[in-house]
């Protein structure tokens, strides 16, 4: 097949799969799809710090409650102020950004699992305070969030009742990141992410500036989530801490590594996977009783359960990754017969 | 799409279990939300039981809507008590057609749920969130029947001031909606009602220790500590007081008046008060009777299954009065039903909350909870 | 000052809490640079068999003691069990994979266990009988139970033995061996498939002593309490150092204490804008700024650029 006739196909398949979707399965499949989009966007982003640059993040959820608070405070009866989302978007992103680095900028020095508690540390960090800012003013509404929270609209156009509107919308941002994503990393300064993240002392000694490449690992990556953050407000219509918590965090980072840390396409493909899976299990606990006639297991119980098993088993056949770039399934090919001697630590084999 | 697959297993299975018979009878189809997976389980599935007990009552009393024979289906849904998946499961609900939902457990799930719900015109009937923004939204088929956060904390803010004589308060929650919500009202009220706010402390919902906070508290000699939270954090911290040697009157809402709460700070439970929306479940005409039913179906009430059973029973009883189980038929009825629940007279006002919400105070005496006169 | 050094008594307590799970972190990473995500869910495994064992002999007649004892006899084999069987599915197969697939494999274990917990155990909060006496004591104007004591102390004994075993053994020889280069060590006749299964086994024995004593302390259990408290025993042990022993216990010590007066003494600090809802910011903040100036932690190794 020619290539623009394989990505008319994907292009016709992806702008008809919601009415596929609706079709087969109602809109709550639509739904699913669209937060999928929004995790694709997020794994994305989380992507360029760990798979790219590899800077173990443990706190990305932080950047994407940064861009919901952001569209939620600017865009709801919270302040009174309603700013349209194509402002709100760049500005969640824009400051997210910052706030990168911000949390890039003391850890610069560290290292691996140094690194991964402090961004832990700073995700936690940023959540107590929208957790807490509603005394002595009431800046982030606190516990009980922010409610009533404008849609994405477009003059008279708005998106409120479609979860059509959002896929699209979704779709074409989705598409953008990994457009962004792709072409960053073939670019100089992924070129420069991918050295510092096999060898920072290297990478410094060719003339790479490493630490500001860092902070533009973290910027990127942040300044994506901000983004997906603002969506994630304008959907939903109501924010509060409970979404931005450390188990999120830790969803992403599978998302990441299940995909195939580093590749886009493995990336989107282990978001699209994780996001679906656990709402995909739902149907477990009915389909045990059609099977069997009864159901044994809580079906609740069970949902989690095989989720967990899911993650393990993954892991453990396809160690790279579900879909691996081809580089890395060539290193890790090669790593099993000439470069074992260069192991360090037993479960460090493959330095990332 | 590369997870086709994965697609066509789901499709399989949806097939496989989209089999209803309607027949000659009518399925009223119930949805039940709550966190069935994760720290809040056991009061999801509390919940869940409450819908479900209501239910198997009802199919055994010949329903019949609209001249027709009915039989409700509950069906149960996991939030995890997480907004996003909320939306999920309340687009899920309303694919399949639900009549009415009983859900969702928390203010945090319920607010963003209720708007899709609304969209679809389907009624929603918390039987436990209690934050004031659940009901403020403008949303004509958000319900609840406990009492708000406002409404309870009022109470509770009478009763220490009134009652316990409390004139320095120590109050503290543990950052959650609903502690965070009641906590506050109740700090607004006491102030108003002559008391002093002393110490205003913080914890979280999975803290275990609690000493920091107290001792601190210890330092400020209050009269009366306050908490807004649920039994998992007051029964340890009861228990840390009083090891603290403080001998302080303790306070508590809805969230711990359990048995729970008596077993997790065992003998130091004695004397601490806490309350409950609606009236003595075992006074109440049925409640008795809903109190052994319960046991022998499912074990002990946890907490809130008693307002998921009035719920339901609130909701059929509009859908019999409507005569239809249409959602855009019995809402307007929803409004104007009056029930005489296990947790006390139930009747909306034009926002959806409880009507004349009433609140009981429990004192624990001899190991058990006692409603105060 | 009798409050202060109340606070004091309090954040030490705490600490050795912290301090005697972050051991078993510690232990593992040390010999295999790997975090062991599910370490925390280990301790709750052995928080529930300890309380299961309680509440069946609670009518017993037994002393007290003696209850938690033999409860702590049934933690350590299943907990051992435990952890042997995690190390042997979940990690061994990929110990030349790239670093970060035993993390997710890690947190796939941690979601199987606490799933497993809620089928075995329920959903419930569960409630430690009261059956140890427990005497408060004062100690200069501050109140400690006999139990509290008996936590710092068990705590202190863990660090003396676990630093004992790994410095004079010949079991903690083979494991300074592996950590530093399993290959060699292999040359050197260190069997290091044992030598790991081992540390996993004395890893998750020491997890299901901090069971034992976090349930009985706070008389409750609950099949999702493994993943905070794993948290912050994973801090603690970065603080003082990840892979050191004696940092576990001083990090865990340290994380206590600052907790504990942040808890008590923010608010005045700031003249009550922020108040004990900060205390874990406050916690963080203090990691990170100890991060930023020793990058390995407060006893780590100070490690060259290169691994």
């Amino acid at each position: 097949m020619k290539p623009f006739m394989k990505t008319g196909l994907y292009a016709l398949l992806l702008l008809t799969l919601p009415f596929f979707t609706d079709f087969a399965f109602g809109k709550t499949w639509v739904r699913i799809l669209d937060f999928a989009l929004l995790y694709v966007m997020l794994a994305l982003g989380l992507n360029i710090v760990v798979g790219f640059a590899g800077l173990l993040d443990l706190g990305y959820v932080a950047f994407f409650a940064v861009g919901a608070y952001l569209y939620a405070l600017l865009a709801s009866p919270h302040f009174g102020l309603h700013l349209p989302f194509w402002l709100l978007l760049p500005m969640g992103a824009f400051a997210a950004g910052i706030f990168g680095m911000l949390l890039g900028a003391p850890t610069l020095r560290l290292r691996g699992d140094y690194l991964a508690i402090v961004t832990l540390g700073f995700g936690e960090i940023i959540r107590i305070f929208l957790n807490n800012l509603n005394a002595p003013y009431d800046i982030t509404g606190g516990p009980q969030g922010i409610d009533l929270i404008d849609p994405v609209s477009l003059g008279q156009f708005s998106l409120n009742h479609s979860v059509y509107g959002y896929y699209f919308l979704f779709l074409f941002l989705a598409l953008g990141t990994a457009f962004v994503s792709t072409r960053l990393q073939h670019s100089r300064i992924g070129r420069a992410w991918v050295a510092i993240r096999e060898d920072e002392i290297a990478a410094e000694a060719m003339g790479i500036n490493t630490r500001n490449v860092k902070l533009m690992a973290f910027a990127m990556g942040a300044s994506f989530g901000g983004l997906s953050g603002g969506l994630f407000a304008g959907f939903e219509g109501f924010v509060s801490p409970e979404s931005f918590s450390l188990t999120e965090s830790i969803m992403i980072l599978c998302m990441v590594v299940l995909g195939g840390m580093g590749h886009v396409r493995g990336v989107i493909f282990g978001s699209v996977l994780l996001s679906i899976l656990p709402e995909a299990l739902r149907y477990v606990g009915p389909a045990q009783q059609s099977v069997f006639g009864k159901i044994y297991v809580d079906p609740s119980s069970l949902r989690m359960l095989l989720f967990g098993l899911a993650l393990i088993l993954v892991m453990l056949l396809r160690p790279a990754g579900l879909w691996p770039s081809p580089e890395r399934r060539r290193e890790l090919a090669a790593q099993g017969e000439t470069a074992r001697h260069e192991n360090t630590n037993v479960y460090d084999a493959a330095r990332d | 799409m590369p997870n086709r697959p994965l697609f066509i297993v789901v499709a399989a299975i949806l097939a496989g279990c989209a089999k209803h018979e309607a027949g000659s009878e009518l399925v009223v189809r119930i949805g039940s939300v709550a966190p069935l997976t994760g720290p809040q389980s056991h009061l999801g599935k509390d919940n869940d039981n409450g819908v479900r007990l209501a239910a198997e009552e009802i199919n055994a009393s010949n329903l019949v809507i609209g001249g027709k024979k009915a039989r409700i289906e509950v069906l149960s849904e996991d939030d995890q008590a997480d907004p996003r998946t909320a939306t999920v499961v309340a687009q899920k609900l309303v694919d399949e057609g639900v009549n009415g939902v009983i859900g969702d457990l928390n203010s945090g799930t319920s607010i963003p749920a209720s708007k899709i719900y609304s969209d679809a015109g389907i009624p929603q009937i918390s039987p436990s969130a209690t934050a004031i923004a659940f009901t403020s939204q403008g949303f004509k088929t958000a319900f609840r029947v406990i009492t708000n956060d406002r409404q309870q904390g009022e109470a509770l803010a009478q009763f220490a001031t009134a009652k316990l004589h409390a004139k320095s308060i120590a109050i503290i929650d543990d950052r959650t909606a609903y502690g965070q919500g009641l906590a506050d009202e109740f700090g607004k009220d006491a102030k108003a009602l002559g008391a002093n706010v002393v110490a205003r402390e913080y914890t979280s919902d999975h803290a275990t220790d609690f000493t920091a906070i107290l001792t601190s508290i210890k330092g400020k000699h209050p009269d009366l500590v306050f908490y807004g939270g649920m039994d998992a954090q007051s029964g340890p911290m009861m228990r840390q007081l009083r090891n603290l040697g403080m001998n302080v009157a303790f306070l508590g809402a809805d969230g711990s008046k359990s048995p729970e709460f008596i077993r997790l700070a065992g003998r130091s439970a004695e004397g601490a008060y806490a309350s409950t929306p609606g009236m003595p479940l075992d006074k109440m005409p049925g409640g008795q009777a809903f109190i052994e039913k319960y046991n022998a179906r499912y074990g002990k009430i946890q907490l809130y299954s008693p307002y998921s059973y009035d719920a339901t029973r609130v909701m059929v009883e509009a859908m019999k009065k409507a005569g239809s189980a249409e959602p855009s038929k019995y809402l307007p009825y929803l409004s104007k039903t009056e029930w005489q629940g296990v947790t006390g007279p139930i009747s909306f006002d034009d926002k959806g909350d409880i009507r004349r919400g009433t609140v009981t105070l429990y004192q624990v005496v001899n190991g058990s909870w006692k409603a105060i006169p | 000052m009798e409050i202060f050094l109340q606070q004091l008594v309090n954040g030490v307590v705490l600490g050795s809490i912290y301090a005697l799970v972050a051991l078993g972190y510690t232990l593992v990473y040390g010999i295999m640079g790997l975090i062991n995500f599910a370490h925390g869910d280990v301790v709750m495994i052995g928080a529930m068999v300890t309380l299961t064992v309680a509440r069946l002999l609670s009518n017993s007649g037994l002393p007290g003691p003696l209850i938690v004892l033999l409860g702590l006899l049934a933690a350590v084999p299943t907990c051992m069990a435990t952890g042997y069987l995690i190390e042997r599915i979940a990690y061994r197969p990929l110990r030349n994979a790239p670093r970060l697939a035993p993390l997710i494999t890690a947190i796939g274990v941690s979601i199987l266990l606490q799933n497993l917990a809620m089928m075995i155990w329920g959903r419930e909060y569960l409630s430690f009988p009261q059956i140890i006496p427990s005497h408060a004591f004062s100690f200069f104007g501050a109140s400690i139970s006999t139990t509290q004591s008996i936590i710092v102390i068990g705590s202190g004994v863990m660090m003396v033995c676990l630093s004992f075993l790994v410095k004079k053994t010949k079991l903690g020889n083979a494991m300074r061996a592996t950590s530093q280069n399993p290959e060699v060590a292999t040359l050197m006749g260190v069997e290091v498939n044992t030598v790991i299964s081992l540390t996993f086994i004395l890893g998750s024995a020491l997890a299901a002593i901090a069971g034992m004593m976090v349930s009985a302390y706070y008389g409750i259990a609950h099949y999702d309490m493994g993943f905070m408290l794993g948290l912050k025993a994973f801090t603690a042990a970065v603080l003082g150092g990840i892979g050191n022993i004696e940092g576990a216990v001083l990090g865990g010590l340290l994380l206590g204490i600052i907790e504990s007066m942040g808890a008590g003494y923010l608010g005045t600090l700031t003249g009550g804008v922020m108040g004990s809802n900060y205390q874990d910011v406050f916690a963080f903040f203090v990691l990170i700024l100890v991060l930023v100036l020793r990058p390995s932690g407060l006893l780590g190794e100070r490690v060259g650029e290169r691994p």
